[in-house]
């Protein structure tokens, strides 16, 4: 531990681009609020950026303010906002959340004056450090029924069946000692490490941050046995237990 | 029999399904008139408000007066609107009102009567109407038990899972975290002629996707649809194998043990075969 009372480390975090082409408040927020409700879990709290380096026409402060405002409405964080780095707008620096480096360009130096002088290869990445607090896991020993749907912070643990119509969602692992025959989606927040375990492969969808598979899929892998999903090099691995 | 004084609940069991037309006030009038049969005084609340069907089954259309609706509203006292069945001694029938919608029901109008009910009878049967919504919502919250009726197909075992979940959610004992509705599958218009031709669900896969307690598996039978027309519970039809299947069922809710029966194709007996039957 330093005097200073405090550490400054980098950290990845997954986020959410939206990237806006036309600005339409009133359709952008429709059809984000539709997505939204199909995976409500997935988006709740999620951190976002907004990116605006691929609107045809610009956008006034007041409309951007707006949308921020509209955005955070909806449940979502705004973690801050990118544009075109050669057509800054000139209220830019007005905006009360922080601009973000262009994808894929170099990061720019520090926006913090430090008071020693930095020394060159220390680059801060990212805006928000996330940390991982492990969860206790949340154990369910009744079925899951057509309509339900339970989500965990962690793990989660089912000691029964899922029936068709059902979702369990969970931000780490999910394990269900029956049949899953509803959808199961793990690492809802963006964690690639989770995976789920079941009994009796007999799901209607099952996904791991955000990659999923679909039952007509799954059918022709393991079907009405033991099964384990997991995500390697961004795509679904469904492997026999 | 009740005896005055008696201060044990009676017991409630609603008969649910969420989808319609699969059996639920034909199971309700043939499992209140077992219960009746067995000595217990008994009373089958009609929860379908503006679809008044159980006087029907019941045979009892005729001496509707004042209806459930009525006495929430106090506009009647209860025992002007229980109408006592002629055939079986200790059975009562509230009717459903046919002029209301569901919107009649309020949480409290249905507690204070079936409190009322509980003093008198020893059983409750609430007859849901089809569907999640209020009016069903209304038949279950109150339960202690749940007969959950099935028909041996796709769609009926999906809302039937359904309403088991709602029952586990949303019913006064998930709310007060008290011990969970006991829940209890009745199949109801068994085919073993279909089932074995693969046109049909089995017991088997049925019991497998819903994973709850097998009542009862009652064969589809003509003696169901007659027993309807004549106002007739099936249950005392003795000679029909329904009737016998719902004997059966009600026997094991006492918990008593039964072997399951009529499960199988029955092969033609000579005579039968003979006669063209």
């Amino acid at each position: 531990m330093t005097d200073s009372g405090f550490r400054l480390k980098g950290s990845v975090v997954t986020t959410i681009l939206l990237e806006v082409q036309t600005f339409s408040l009133d359709d952008i927020l429709f059809h984000l609020k539709e997505k939204i409700d199909q995976v409500p879990h997935f988006f709740n709290q999620a951190p976002i950026i907004i990116d605006i380096s691929k609107m045809k026409r610009g956008i006034t402060l007041d409309q951007f303010e707006t949308l921020i405002k509209s955005v955070s409405s909806l449940g979502l964080g705004v973690i801050g906002w990118r544009c075109d780095p050669d057509s800054t707008p000139v209220w830019g620096a007005s905006v009360t959340i922080p601009l973000l480096p262009a994808s894929k360009a170099r990061p720019i130096s520090p926006p913090l004056p430090l008071k020693e002088e930095p020394s060159p290869d220390v680059v801060v990445k990212t805006v928000v450090e996330e940390r991982l607090v492990p969860q206790a896991a949340k154990v369910i020993t009744k079925p899951i029924r057509s309509g339900q749907q339970v989500y965990a912070e962690g793990d989660l643990i089912i000691l029964a069946q899922v029936s068709a119509g059902a979702e369990v969602l969970a931000d780490g692992n999910i394990h269900v000692y029956g049949a899953l025959r509803g959808r199961a989606l793990a690492g809802v927040k963006g964690d690639t490490e989770a995976r789920i375990f079941c009994k009796s492969m007999e799901a209607e969808l099952v996904s791991i941050a955000g990659n999923f598979m679909l039952s007509d899929a799954l059918q022709n892998i393991v079907w009405k046995d033991g099964a384990q999903v997991l995500l390697v090099d961004d795509s679904l691995e469904i492997v026999p237990l | 029999m009740k005896s005055p004084g008696d201060t044990a609940l009676a017991k409630i069991i609603v008969v649910t399904s969420g989808k319609g037309g699969v059996g639920k006030t034909t199971s309700s009038a043939a499992i209140g008139t077992g219960i009746a049969l067995k000595g217990h005084k008994t009373v089958i609340i009609d929860f379908d408000v503006g679809l008044r069907n159980l006087d029907l089954i019941m045979g009892c259309e005729r001496r509707v007066v004042y209806d459930f609706v009525n006495v929430i509203n106090k506009e009647a006292t209860l025992s002007q609107a229980l109408i006592k069945d002629k055939r079986t001694k200790g059975l009562y029938i509230l009717p459903a009102s046919q002029t209301r919608d569901k919107d009649a029901l309020t949480i409290e109008g249905v507690e204070e009567v079936l409190q009322e009910l509980s003093k008198e009878f020893d059983y409750i049967i609430c007859d849901s109407p089809a569907g999640i919504e209020k009016g069903a919502q209304m038949a279950l919250y109150f339960a202690d038990t749940a007969i959950v009726v099935t028909n041996p197909e796709v769609s009926s075992v999906r809302d039937s899972d359904r309403i088991l979940g709602i029952l586990q959610s949303k019913s006064k004992r998930a709310e007060g975290g008290k011990e969970p509705i006991e829940e209890h599958l009745l199949l109801t218009r068994y085919h073993p002629g279909r089932v074995a031709s693969g046109e049909m669900l089995s017991v088997a896969d049925v019991e497998d996707i819903l994973a709850i307690p097998l009542l009862g598996v009652i064969p589809e039978s003509e003696a169901v649809l007659k027993a309807s027309n004549q106002g007739t519970p099936v249950i005392l039809d003795t000679e029909s194998e329904a009737g016998l299947a719902y004997m059966d069922a009600v026997d094991r809710l006492m918990g008593e043990e039964r072997p399951l029966r009529f499960l199988e194709v029955q092969k033609k007996g000579f005579i039968k075969r003979l006669l063209g039957g």
